[in-house]
């Protein structure tokens, strides 16, 4: 099928350059020796020497990398059990277990925010890091859940079953079969965890506190007190490293589609 | 193929489900009620919560003043669920007829700002629309203008952040309902002498509905309750119901108001879910 009609093709075309071309003036701005208005005054690193002396962006930056690892991890630990779990069992999944699985990533942002924000402090939990891995792992898990069912519903399962019929444990099929065959995906649901993690600013807008600002609060913080060159210094740098989390996340889950068609056809 | 349904789960499994269920009754359930809860209470005099049951947070809602953003807020998120369907249903053609390899391309060329930072994308187009912005910049070097224009902080630069937020979320759908359409049924349409417009008036376009259906409430939501892009490019004076939401939380302390608004909010979220629920239920049936 070739018959493209031509003003499809430069349609898609302006699409994707109003899809990019913000990225790309945002990057191109942060190398503008100019610390004022947009007219190109030479290239220059100085504003990312400047983050890189910065200890407040420093601080955020550990911040957000501790909460977006333990709450990676910790949605990791739950969720592959979980997505398990649910799996083998769609006898009793009712549909609105599924539907409270997926309800966390669909509903705004804004209203889980609201929401565990007052859990909290009716609660007396402190706003903190705590606080902020738990609203994390609201979104992390359903979405571990989501990647490791989708693996695992391509899954053969007579792999499984030849492990039973050869005399092995539930535990033994576990550890032995379906682990190492969800690796990929898993990998894949970690690296995006810690990707959407890391980027989060809405949940993390809410329920954070003095003492653990994170790197999207930190730059919300600095727009709201003028723009300078070093926000676009660090949204650049922030854009590459989601880029990469994903990229390699897009990776694995693509090796993992590709294992499971290899595997399936032995 | 027999799967064995009575398999017992080793421990850890169960565990987890056990965990899992917790953790989201107690932090995604249990708030969500809450939220309804507070939404019937009362304002206390310092801004906390007095337990005393009222109507008044809804009665505020429909308030004129408040009502207006509340419409504005659902216009504003159904133009952009327009906008998002029209400007994407052609690159979605085009990504689900192209061969497998540039299927692939494109896809992660979709995706790629789909997964960058939500806040630094807005805050890309804060320096194009800037009154010292990339946009005047152009315009006055081209001649096309002598002062800069007042873009930022108006409803097209809403607009313009929203649909860029959310494009790629209309996309993807999109492009898997049109791969599910054979395309020997276009060569169909023009082996009976249908033109291009006619074949994507009556076979393509009907046929992409669950696409459209689909993007059309992953657009819609969000957009529904946006909270950067109204606070970065709409300024104080174009509110929407996120930015209202936010400014009865942490700036005036009225959680019952804002949690009437919220309950508000996912009600209007819930109906939409249930209404379009029923209509593609009725579809796939027929």
């Amino acid at each position: 099928m070739k018959r493209l009609p031509r003003s499809f093709l430069l349609n898609s075309l302006m699409v994707m350059l109003f899809l990019y071309l913000p990225v790309v003036i945002l990057i191109g701005l942060s190398f503008n020796a100019s610390s004022m208005g947009v007219a190109w005054k030479g290239f220059t690193f100085q504003w990312y020497e400047k983050l890189w002396m910065d200890q407040s962006i420093l601080d955020a930056t550990v911040n957000s990398v501790i909460i977006a690892g333990v709450s990676t991890g910790l949605s990791l630990i739950l969720g592959v059990g979980t997505a398990i779990g649910l799996e083998k069992s769609q006898g009793m999944a009712m549909p609105w277990v599924n539907m409270v699985m997926v309800l966390p990533l669909v509903i705004p942002e804004i209203l889980l925010g609201v929401a565990l924000l007052m859990v909290f402090v009716l609660c007396q939990i402190p706003l903190g890091f705590g606080s902020i891995i738990i609203g994390h792992m609201v979104f992390n898990l359903p979405l571990t859940v989501v990647i490791v069912r989708a693996r695992l519903r391509k899954l053969d399962p007579a792999w499984e079953d030849a492990a039973r019929d050869l005399g092995a444990t539930s535990w033994d099929v576990l550890t032995r079969i379906t682990l190492p065959l969800l690796r990929p995906a898993i990998w894949g649901a970690a690296l995006l965890g810690f990707s959407v993690s890391l980027d989060d600013f809405v949940v993390t807008f809410f329920v954070g506190g003095p003492g653990s600002t994170t790197l999207p609060l930190k730059v919300f913080s600095m727009i709201k007190s003028g723009i300078t060159p070093e926000i676009n210094a660090l949204s650049a740098v922030m854009v590459v490293v989601s880029m990469f989390c994903v990229g390699l996340s897009w990776l694995f889950q693509q090796r993992s589609a590709t294992a499971a068609s290899e595997s399936s056809s032995l | 193929m027999t799967t064995r349904l009575s398999t017992s789960f080793p421990f850890p499994v169960k565990l987890s489900l056990l965990l899992a269920g917790i953790f989201l009754g107690l932090f995604f359930l249990v708030p969500l009620a809450l939220v309804f809860g507070v939404s019937l209470a009362s304002r206390g005099t310092y801004g906390g919560i007095a337990w005393i049951a009222t109507w008044e947070n809804y009665q505020r809602v429909l308030d004129p003043l408040v009502g207006t953003i509340f419409l504005r807020s659902i216009l504003f998120a159904g133009i952009t669920t327009l906008v998002c369907a029209v400007a994407g249903f052609p690159l979605a053609y085009c990504m689900a007829r192209a061969s497998r390899q540039w299927q692939l391309i494109l896809l992660t060329l979709v995706m790629i700002p789909f997964w960058t930072n939500f806040l630094v994308r807005t805050y890309a187009w804060v320096l194009i629309f800037r009154a010292d912005g990339i946009l005047n910049t152009v315009l006055i070097w081209l001649g096309f203008q002598e002062e800069p224009l007042a873009l930022l902080f108006t409803d097209v630069s809403v607009f313009v952040g929203l649909v860029y937020g959310y494009l790629p979320f209309m996309i993807l759908p999109l492009v898997v309902a049109i791969e599910r359409i054979s395309p020997q049924l276009e060569e169909a349409a023009f082996d009976l002498y249908a033109s291009m417009s006619a074949m994507f008036r009556h076979v393509v376009l009907p046929l992409s509905k669950p696409g459209f259906i689909a993007g059309g409430v992953l657009v819609f939501i969000p957009s529904l309750g946006a909270f950067i892009t109204p606070y970065l490019l709409g300024g104080g004076q174009k509110m929407m119901l996120g930015t209202l939401i936010q400014q009865e939380f942490l700036v005036s302390r009225d959680w019952p108001f804002g949690s009437a608004l919220s309950f508000g909010l996912m009600g209007t979220v819930l109906l939409l879910w249930f209404l379009l629920g029923r209509t593609s239920y009725g579809k796939d049936a027929s």
